[in-house]
């Protein structure tokens, strides 16, 4: 196991978030906070609590989620895209790396910066709503769960992506809708059939459930179901990019 | 005897979409050798190198380095490598000390080591440690990248091309760097376009071109073989044959007998030339023009694929 080598790739990923520490911060702060204006305090006070649990604090899973599917996704993406569009790549495909220790390092640096914003997110929900999770260790797991998976997905669309459009494309059409038609900010059981029927087909709805369970200990699908769907989604992220180590797919010629 | 640090293989490679690049190559390294690859653009010298690397996949063949096969036994292979590639590639924002600390680190070391300030006191980058590489000139990055290459302590150091775009000064700074390095044990291998440049550096040279390694030899037998300069004399009147009188000298005549052609070696003491125009003065043999010229890199290519062929 090439430890030093993993270590060197977490460093610099981390060198490059410290140089924007203060955006990347203040971001999900500023959002979280338009949020909850928005949903909680203006929409919110309108809306009845879903299952006894306030409106307001049945949005902060979501809210999280959603920052995180972006930030993992983005910074992921960027990591391995970055050294393409330069070409410093050579010396990461000439180094004594393993995929998995490559993957490790990138992947790893990517959710260490998603589970520091979604720590910040939960923070600042604090100052707008009454929160007890139920679960916290599990909430932590499930969390690092989901940030893994999405920083996978991110790390083989930079791989994919010929350009910086291509990088935004997907995150922007594919995963923020799916998140929000996935029940981020509303209860599944609001929803008229047949649409409800269709959203048990949106794999992000699972992942935003899941995690909404580990808060309230309850949910609109059961928990082992969430939790298959997610564990399946990490496998196929994983999947993918062994599979496009093994072959050099779009890294080598 | 000399020990084999690098043994390629069968190796060839053909792009996707793309041509052949490297026709099949075999080609043994030894351990403490300084290597030349030259060959004009589009030969197949990145191409070879890349393979051996890691960075391009071979259509076929195998590459050893250090007694390691690259691509069963990659990791201990790669250890024993350091590039530095042709294209100035850098991350801009790194400062020098970070790059290449972050160098040493994913080869596999650890960051901490006396042996990086060597480095960079060896390519006088030391006083530049903390500069941003944007901040810095073209040479500096080519020195940084060099820096990065070394720091790993790698057995064989490749060197893509180290002296494209660099002024004299630094031309003949990396010369002293990469004899420096042969004598601390290390094995070079270099490309360039230019046999002067082959010629400084090298001990023994390979020619590619199309792909095809046409010739590896000593750099002194190749030398003698291509440090060969050409005199033409446009003769007043035509010849049909060259007098016995001159027979001293190995001429031919071309151009239907209006040119005489004398091909000599440029490093020889006597180059035989005042003598031989003595001796047409003294034949009244009366000459229009005379003109002198270097075989071009072009010339020795057409030259060894002649022989080849
Ligand atoms: N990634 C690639 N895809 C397709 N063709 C390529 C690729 N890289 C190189 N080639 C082609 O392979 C051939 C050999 O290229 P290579 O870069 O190895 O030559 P070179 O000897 O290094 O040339 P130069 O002196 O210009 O650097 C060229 O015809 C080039 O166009
Ligand atoms: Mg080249």
């Amino acid at each position: 196991m090439n430890l030093h080598g993993i270590w060197a790739i977490y460093r610099f990923e981390m060198a490059r978030f410290g140089r924007t520490i203060w955006t990347s911060l203040a971001t999900p702060v500023i959002t979280t906070t338009l949020y909850f204006i928005v949903f909680g305090a203006a929409i919110g006070s309108q809306m009845r609590g879903v299952d006894g649990i306030s409106y307001g604090a049945f949005i902060v899973p979501g809210l999280m989620l959603l920052t995180i599917f972006s930030e993992s996704i983005f910074n992921a993406s960027l990591g391995i895209y970055m050294p393409k569009f330069t070409g410093t790549i050579y010396e990461l495909l000439s180094a004594p790396l393993s995929p998995i220790e490559t993957v490790l390092g990138y992947v790893g640096a990517a959710a260490t910066k998603s589970m520091v914003i979604a720590m910040v997110i939960f923070a600042t929900a604090h100052l707008f709503v009454d929160l007890h999770v139920a679960h916290p260790l599990l909430m932590l797991l499930y969390l690092l769960l989901v940030t893994a998976s999405f920083a996978l997905f991110g790390f083989c669309l930079g791989i994919w992506a010929n350009g910086f459009e291509q990088l935004q494309i997907i995150p922007l059409l594919v995963v923020t809708p799916l998140t929000f038609l996935g029940g981020a900010f509303y209860s599944l059981d609001v929803l008229p059939e047949p649409w409800r029927t269709v959203t048990l087909f949106n794999p992000v709805a699972y992942l935003i459930n899941g995690f909404r369970w580990t808060f309230f200990g309850q949910s609109d699908v059961s928990f082992a179901l969430c939790v298959a769907v997610t564990l399946g989604f990490a496998a196929l992220c994983l999947a993918a990019v062994v599979t496009i180590f093994r072959t050099g797919w779009r890294l080598k010629s | 005897m000399p020990e084999p640090i690098l043994t390629v293989a069968g190796v060839s490679k053909t792009y996707k979409n793309g041509p052949t690049a490297l026709g099949t190559v075999d080609l043994t390294v030894n351990r403490g050798e300084i290597f030349a690859l030259l060959g004009p653009n589009g030969a197949g010298k990145t191409t070879l190198i890349s393979i051996i690397c890691g960075i391009v996949t071979p259509s076929a063949g195998t590459v050893t380095v250090a007694g390691h096969d690259v691509t069963r036994d990659y990791k201990a292979a790669r250890r024993a490598i350091g590039l530095v590639p042709q294209e100035l590639a850098t991350d801009q924002f790194e400062s020098v000390l970070a790059t290449v600390t972050f160098s040493r680190r994913l080869f596999g070391r650890s960051g901490h080591s006396d042996y990086i300030e060597q480095v960079l006191r060896d390519l006088s980058l030391w006083e530049k440690r903390h500069s941003k590489i944007k901040d810095l000139s073209g040479g500096m990055k080519r020195r940084v990248l060099i820096a990065k290459a070394l720091a790993h302590e790698p057995q064989i150091l490749f060197l893509d091309e180290p002296t494209a775009g660099v002024d004299v000064a630094l031309r003949r700074d990396m010369w002293k760097l990469v004899h420096r390095l042969r004598e601390q044990g290390a094995t070079i291998i270099l490309t360039t376009h230019y046999i002067e440049e082959a010629e400084e550096m090298a001990d023994r040279v390979g020619v590619i071109t199309g792909g095809k390694l046409l010739l590896v030899e000593e750099k002194n037998a190749l030398m003698a073989k291509l440090g060969k300069r050409q005199m033409d004399l446009t003769l007043v009147e035509p010849m049909t044959a060259i007098p016995a009188a001159l027979s001293d000298w190995p001429l031919t005549l071309e151009d239907e007998g209006h040119t005489l052609r004398y091909i000599f070696d440029a490093k020889a003491e006597d180059t035989g030339i005042p003598r031989l125009l003595e001796r047409l003065a003294q034949q009244h043999i009366a000459f229009r023009d005379l003109e002198t010229r270097k075989s071009s890199l072009e010339d020795i290519f057409v030259d060894l694929v002649g022989e080849r062929a």
